[in-house]
């Protein structure tokens, strides 16, 4: 089995562009200010959290395949940059074969709208610039276009753990010998259909959006180490067995965590966590539910804390309004503890 | 564990993966027979859409599946039944089949990878519309939400044929299904998973085939791949599913085995988001990684199932990349697109090509496209037009699709 390190983290969020704003907002833990969105047919407006404008327009937004992308393409590249950081060169000179994988649930759901509005009204006069856009897959080949990367490219669609199972396929493919570096992104995009659905079965919940990127190899970098220790089955959350149930054989499959482990949630309350001995922090409750991209915050939240030594390791749980309950654990190697140097 | 990933057996050395149950849906009909009889004798199953207003479309054909009344028999409540749509129950159909021949119980994990494009479109269509037209009516919307999840379609199957395990929804347009079914290969290549069930799904909706009438993609007639004279492609709807299972597994329990799949290979094309690069470099990469994990040549491939969509890019550019990759051998070699007869079927696609191929090895035949009128001269390579038999050990399948996503996959005949 090869091992599979954390090399680089990237972050576009309601609280800004980058992983600093990131993690200055869940220091915080305070949740963010709420915006209006208004939602066609009604006098009142949706809450949400919008991702901020960045602070100085980037310069990616030049690039051909960017100008008309959708915002999530945008949040997308914006945090696969942060993450690949000086190896995009690596990888446009072809020195480095990169492996996509883009993580979804609602995907270019404003093009698709505004495609679908429009084909309502008139299908003949419906836009041909909009429909591509709307295809899933859309955002991870800008993404690639961008890069000059012609390797492997997935875009896995499904609730927020699919992020996670996204990280267990490019760990997948770095063992298999496939591609030498793997990134994993997961990004979501606003839009009043799907805050408008969200409402339908949780009127407190907050829809935000962004993205959020690990950039994986097997090698480990020269500074500190977060290495991917493991990643759970994903359980099957729905009627049967249940959430519970489907939470509890997730855990089960963890090492139990001590003090100076870090605990990453969708939300605080879960009994299965009660017992967690050390801190917890809840990105989906400062930043809102994101779906892919809330998986994908926790998990640079997680790596972002071992990296500058606030904790030694960290799981991440993604039991959220989604179907399946599925966890990860990262770690600082050079802190193993006794439970996972010993075990198979 | 997904990570690290627990491996069934100690053979440190690659598995052979051998298909051990099909099933197939698509305009031809529901199931392996209909189906083989229908590729075989190059049928078409094209008509005028029924399933929505198409009066304001400038194409206004399809090969739309006739969905038997009753599902087969599963373990979901009335309650899901109920909630069903088409994608969801062509799915159901393709699966119960292949699960049925498989012979595999519920008791151990199977992971389920799954394609798609647009998974259940038809919820998304509905709650819009109401959300649109009544936005203070709230009846039935949730539900519409929770099936419209693409990963909803696959749960549904599990739950109804009694699996457990991991579900991963892929959808890379038009090439899903494949890209579906080489990841499945590859879990049990590698050892990571013993056995998988794995495929494509996608239903006619109207925003789908909107989306493709103004692209002006959309051929008025049934399409006609690698025609001198082809004006574009036929959609289409279906779905097909394969059990895959690492062959000492299947043999020790006495299964039958439909064939094997022996290469895989994914690449991206980074030309256009909707246009493959004109000289097919991608898919040319594609189909060389797949004979690089199969250990095989072009000299040593039988039969190509083309992408062939019909359109004059798609197929100039595929046409390039087959004559590249297969240099001298292109002039003998057979190929053919099925999609002349069931249309192109999006995320279904690549799997019920990959069915397709599976019974022409099975049969030793080739499937042909009986409606071409014209050879497109480019074309070096000999296109099928009447049924033939044919010696057939290795046959290769690409599926192409929109944000250049290429996928090509080998199958063995199964001695």
């Amino acid at each position: 089995m090869s091992r599979v390190f954390v090399r680089g983290l990237g972050a576009v969020s309601p609280a800004g562009w980058g992983v600093p704003a990131l993690r200055d907002i869940l220091d915080k833990e305070r949740p963010l200010p709420v915006q209006s969105l208004a939602r066609p047919g009604w006098d009142k407006s949706l809450p949400v959290r919008a991702v901020p404008p960045p602070p100085v327009r980037p310069s990616f937004l030049a690039h051909p395949r960017l100008r008309r992308a959708s915002p999530m393409t945008h949040y997308a590249v914006g945090a696969a940059l942060e993450a690949l950081g000086q190896d995009v060169e690596l990888i446009r000179s072809g020195a480095q074969k990169l492996g996509i994988v883009a993580c979804t649930l609602t995907g270019g759901i404003s093009y698709s709208r505004r495609f679908y509005e429009e084909a309502l009204q008139n299908p003949a006069t419906a836009s041909p610039m909009i429909f591509p856009e709307t295809v899933f897959n859309s955002s991870a080949s800008h993404l690639a276009a961008y890069l000059d990367s012609s390797s492997v490219n997935y875009t896995l669609v499904g609730d927020a753990g699919t992020f996670l199972q996204g990280l267990a396929v490019a760990a997948g493919w770095l063992e298999s010998g496939f591609v030498g570096a793997c990134l994993v992104i997961g990004a979501e995009e606003p839009d009043w259909t799907v805050s408008d659905a969200l409402r339908l079965f949780d009127s407190r919940t907050v829809h935000a959006s962004g993205a959020g990127a690990l950039y994986l190899k097997s090698q480990p970098p020269s500074s500190t180490a977060v290495e991917l220790a493991a990643i759970s089955d994903a359980f099957a959350a729905t009627r049967i067995p249940g959430r519970a149930e489907a939470t509890r054989k997730m855990r089960a499959q963890l090492p139990i965590g001590s003090p100076d482990e870090l605990l990453c949630v969708c939300e605080r309350g879960d009994a299965v966590w009660s017992d967690w001995p050390g801190r917890v922090v809840a990105p989906r409750e400062i930043l809102g539910e994101a779906f892919a991209a809330s998986a994908a915050w926790q998990c640079v939240a997680a790596c972002d804390a071992i990296e500058h030594r606030r904790c030694s390791a960290a799981n991440v749980s993604i039991t959220g309004a989604g179907l399946q309950a599925i966890a990860a654990r990262f770690v600082n190697p050079n802190f193993l503890n006794t439970q996972e140097a010993t075990s198979p | 564990m997904l990570f690290p990933a627990p491996r069934f057996s100690n053979v440190a050395k690659s598995h052979r993966v051998v298909v051990t149950g099909a099933g197939i849906i698509t305009a031809f009909g529901a199931g392996w027979k209909v189906n083989a009889a229908g590729f075989r004798s190059g049928r078409t199953a094209f008509r005028p859409v029924t399933l929505f207003d198409v009066s304001r479309q400038r194409c206004k054909i399809a090969a739309e599946v006739d969905l038997p009344d009753n599902l087969p028999p599963n373990r979901l409540s009335c309650g899901d039944l109920r909630r069903l749509q088409r994608a969801a129950r062509l799915l159901l159909w393709a699966g119960h089949e292949a699960w049925s021949q498989c012979g595999w119980t519920g008791e151990d994990p199977v992971p389920l990878v799954l394609g798609t494009t647009s998974g259940e479109m038809c919820h998304g269509q509905d709650y819009l519309r109401q959300a649109l037209r009544t936005p203070r009516c709230f009846k039935h919307q949730a539900s519409r939400v929770t099936h419209y999840l693409v990963q909803q379609q696959g749960i549904n199957l599990a739950n109804a044929l009694g699996l457990h395990g991991e579900v991963v929804n892929i959808s890379n347009a038009c090439a899903s299904g494949a890209n579906a079914i080489g990841h499945a290969w590859e879990m049990v290549r590698a050892g990571r998973s013993e056995r998988v069930l794995t495929g494509g799904y996608d239903a006619l909706c109207h925003l789908t085939f909107a989306g493709f009438d103004t692209l002006q993609v959309l051929a008025a007639t049934p399409c006609r791949p690698f025609d001198a004279g082809r004006n574009g492609l036929t959609l289409g709807e279906g779905a097909a599913v394969l059990a895959l299972e690492d062959s000492v597994s299947a043999q020790k329990r006495g299964a039958e085995i439909l064939g094997e799949i022996i290469g895989y290979g994914a690449t991206t094309d980074t030309h256009h988001l909707t246009q493959p690069q004109p000289e097919g470099i991608a898919a040319l990469a594609a189909m060389r990684a797949a004979c690089a994990s199969a250990g095989v040549v072009p000299e040593q491939i039988d039969y190509v199932n083309a992408h062939g969509t019909a359109t004059p890019q798609n197929d100039a550019s595929e046409t390039a990349a087959i004559q590249s990759w297969a240099g001298a051998r292109a002039a003998t070699l057979p190929v053919s697109s099925t999609k002349a007869g069931v249309g192109h079927l999006l995320g279904a696609a690549g799997a019920v090509e990959a069915v397709a191929s599976l019974m022409a090895l099975r049969g030793q035949w080739l499937p042909p496209e009986t409606s071409l009128e014209s050879p497109d001269p480019l074309c070096r390579f000999q296109i099928v037009r009447q049924p033939v038999d044919a010696k057939l050990n290795t046959a290769l399948s690409n599926s192409f699709g929109f944000g250049g996503a290429n996928a090509s996959l080998i199958f063995r005949r199964w001695p």
